[in-house]
């Protein structure tokens, strides 16, 4: 008894480590939004007139919509007058060209992030784009990219370098008046990462981005374009933390995935936005649309999330199955603790004939936490000999947490096949006692009975990221069991 | 020397009494058995001394070792020594069995004070284990007990406890649901641990696991406490006329 509830009291002083802010000098507007504030966005990124118009589009579009209700989850209305919706760290005129002319303190931020730009980047060959608030500030690797014909760079940067491919696949995924966080965000998104691979060529690296929202009360808007080119594959990995406040802040992203004849995006993300204190106040509102299409025939998308932070997630990373025997794939594994809740899943639209999907979502919940799957497979009339595979699992922790799944089923086309598992269980106290008489501590126990549950998600990471994945799964479920 | 010393244990599972009283002594290098009617008490007292939460001891003391055991939690008693092999092994999916052994392995190694374990020593260990075992080294990186049959779950916690070389170990009805030939492997594993510095407690319901491991003494228990103590020609006894000429015995 004693031994557990001194793992208990561990948790409970158990900080989140990635809450400090930086101190640097931003440039903000003041909070509020109106048509004057998406225009004021647009001119300060010096953008053409056919994206002001988009984004204006937008925010029209979003003035007649109203806020979603149906997904699980409880909290209070924001005011979105309330948000300032664009924060740049002030810089000297120039953008730096090189890692030397970044901030120290900025570099400083990405260290105790347990990032070291420099090492870590020339280390692991991974190409950082660190998005900080909404500028990125540093991208590495740049030249060995453009070598392969790669571009890789920030989404402001695309804009103005490659303003045709923007004009051509912007919103092409997610349309404006997609969704109520959608619209918001393509009405006033500041900056994120634009990533093009040019027909048949393999990305030499994997590419990541780090995200990481450090202004109080700012929003984040991050956009996110990624498209492979005929025969083209990439790899993606996006990492995210936030600091520690106690007023929650709002993180509307979109990403879009474009996958053309016979190319393959896999899309990971490590999410570790600050979940809140153990009392449930503060916290990231993660309200992401997250979308690929499988555009030309034997593309394939491959979407592997391990979300272990925000206080509400809302995000569903989708895959429409356009193209025929295009391939979209799932994999998930949701951590929700403390007061934390959780809705989120995947769409898979079979559109293309034999298309293919598999889903795989694990969740985890404990403490007082909310965990819900929700997923839509979608076989569409067109969409012969199409198959899905689903397999839902959920692992409860303490009493007073719950788990729910609601998995939906169109079937319009009666040559497909569709599969659906599901399970839930319990930490056995049996699994758990199994382990303490081998003489291993309850916390390593529980570890181990989590990672294995999640190991078929994991195998689907990266290999460094996978390690960092289970590290961050330990951190979130400290003492979970007591 | 006294290993473990049960003195008038009493215990409970879910508001029942279950142990009434239960003395016991255990000498280095001596080999137990604890024979009885279902329901009598037997797995009770091997999880009581494994430090399962779900029972309460109610009365009593036990020292291992002149400590009091009953003072430590469960993962304590095993770095110290006492080894339990379950009746029913659970599974852990996705957890390599040779992980998990390995992380057990270096538990107790850390609480002595000695460094990890080197990764080649161990798989050398490991698999002169489990040629011992007649186990083939696919178990190595399947789930712990993930879709192992009956006798494979046996097998495998015997190969747990020859890995980790207890002081005391516990065997809860290790040979039920063994054909012959597993029993005699099973049984061959045991007695390679047995030695002066060690002991083994074998709870079972039949005299046929004797045959192959002969222990010094046999115990009878029953409501709880023990009724009668043995040689093992109180086995054989026990094979011959079952268990209610004692139980009449005790209420006369």
């Amino acid at each position: 008894m004693s031994s557990k509830s001194q793992e208990v009291e561990a948790v409970l002083a158990q900080k989140y480590r990635h809450g400090f802010v930086t101190d640097i000098e931003s440039d903000s507007l003041p909070p509020g939004l109106d048509e004057n504030v998406v225009a004021a966005i647009s001119r300060k990124k010096h953008e053409p007139q056919f994206l002001l118009d988009w984004r204006l589009k937008a925010y029209r579009h979003w003035l007649t919509m109203k806020e979603p209700t149906w997904a699980h989850v409880h909290y209070k209305p924001i005011d979105y007058q309330d948000i300032s919706y664009y924060s740049a760290p002030r810089a000297p005129a120039n953008a730096p060209k090189s890692l030397d002319e970044v901030d120290p303190k900025l570099l400083a931020t990405y260290a105790k992030l347990g990032i070291p730009l420099h090492e870590r980047a020339r280390l692991a060959g991974v190409a950082v784009d660190a998005v900080f608030d909404s500028v990125s500030v540093a991208t590495t690797f740049k030249e060995k990219l453009s070598k392969a014909g790669v571009i890789f760079c920030s989404f402001s940067d695309a804009v103005r370098n490659h303003p045709q491919l923007i004009e051509r696949y912007l919103g092409s995924v997610v349309p404006q008046g997609d969704n109520f966080f959608a619209a918001l965000n393509s009405a006033v998104f500041s900056d994120g990462s634009f990533v093009y691979v040019p027909p048949g060529v393999r990305c030499p690296m994997e590419l990541s981005t780090y995200f990481r929202i450090n202004a109080a009360k700012t929003g984040q808007f991050e956009r996110t374009l990624i498209i492979a080119a005929e025969g083209a594959s990439v790899s993606y990995l996006e990492g995210c933390t936030a600091p520690m406040r106690d007023e929650n802040q709002l993180h509307a992203a979109v990403v879009e995935l474009v996958a053309l004849d016979d190319a393959q995006i896999k899309y990971s993300t490590v999410q570790n936005w600050y979940p809140g204190d153990e009392n449930g106040l503060g916290g990231i509102y993660n309200f992401v649309t997250k979308r690929g299409e499988c555009r030309g025939r034997n593309s394939k998308i491959s979407w592997t999330q391990v979300e272990t932070g925000s206080a509400i997630t809302w995000k569903y990373p989708s895959c429409i199955l356009k193209g025929d025997n295009s391939i979209g794939e799932f994999y998930s594994v949701a951590v929700a603790n403390n007061y934390q809740q959780a809705d989120t899943g995947t769409k898979m639209i079979h559109i293309g004939r034999n298309t293919k999907s598999t889903i795989v979502s694990k969740g985890i919940s404990a403490g007082h936490a909310e965990n819900t799957y929700r997923g839509l497979v979608k076989i569409l009339p067109s969409a012969a000999g199409a198959r899905n595979f689903t397999q839902c699992d959920s692992l409860l922790m303490g009493p007073k947490c719950a788990a729910h799944t609601f998995p939906y089923m169109e079937v319009k086309n009666p040559t497909a096949t569709v599969e659906h598992e599901a399970s839930t269980s319990k930490i056995g106290e049996d699994q758990l006692f199994y382990c303490l008489q081998r003489g291993i501590s309850a916390e390593d126990a529980v570890n181990m009975i989590v990672s294995g549950f999640c190991k078929v998600v994991f195998k689907e990471l990266p290999m460094e990221f996978a390690v960092e994945a289970q590290n961050l799964l330990s951190v979130s479920l400290e003492g979970a069991v007591g | 020397m006294i290993l473990l010393k049960i003195t008038n244990l009493s215990a409970r599972v879910a508001g029942k009494d279950i142990l009434k009283g239960v003395d016991l002594e255990v000498r280095a290098g001596e080999v137990h058995a604890i024979m009885g009617p279902n329901g009598s008490g037997k797995s009770t007292l091997a999880q009581v001394l494994a430090g399962r939460e779900d029972y309460e001891v109610t009365g009593g003391t036990v020292t291992y070792e002149g400590r009091d055991l009953l003072a430590l939690p469960a993962e304590e008693r095993a770095r110290a020594g006492l080894f339990l092999g379950f009746q029913y092994p659970v599974e852990i999916p996705g957890v390599n069995n040779v992980y998990l052994l390995k992380a057990a392995l270096n538990a107790k190694r850390k609480a002595a004070g000695e460094p990890e374990v080197d990764a080649y020593d161990f798989l050398a260990l490991i698999r002169q284990k489990m040629k011992l075992m007649h186990m083939s080294e696919s178990f190595l990186t399947r789930g712990v007990n993930e879709g192992f049959s009956g006798g494979e779950k046996k097998r495998n916690e015997i190969l747990q406890m020859l890995v980790l070389e207890p002081k005391l170990a516990i065997l809860d009805e290790t040979d039920s649901g063994l054909d012959i030939d597993a029993l005699k492997v099973v049984s061959a594993g045991v007695n390679s641990l047995r030695h002066p510095s060690r002991a083994v407690v074998l709870v079972t319901h039949y005299q046929r696991l004797l045959d192959y491991i002969v222990p010094d003494q046999v115990h009878v228990l029953s409501g709880g406490r023990i009724l009668k103590s043995g040689d093992k020609s109180l086995a054989q006894e026990l094979e011959r006329r079952g268990y209610d000429w004692l139980l009449e015995t005790q209420v006369a």
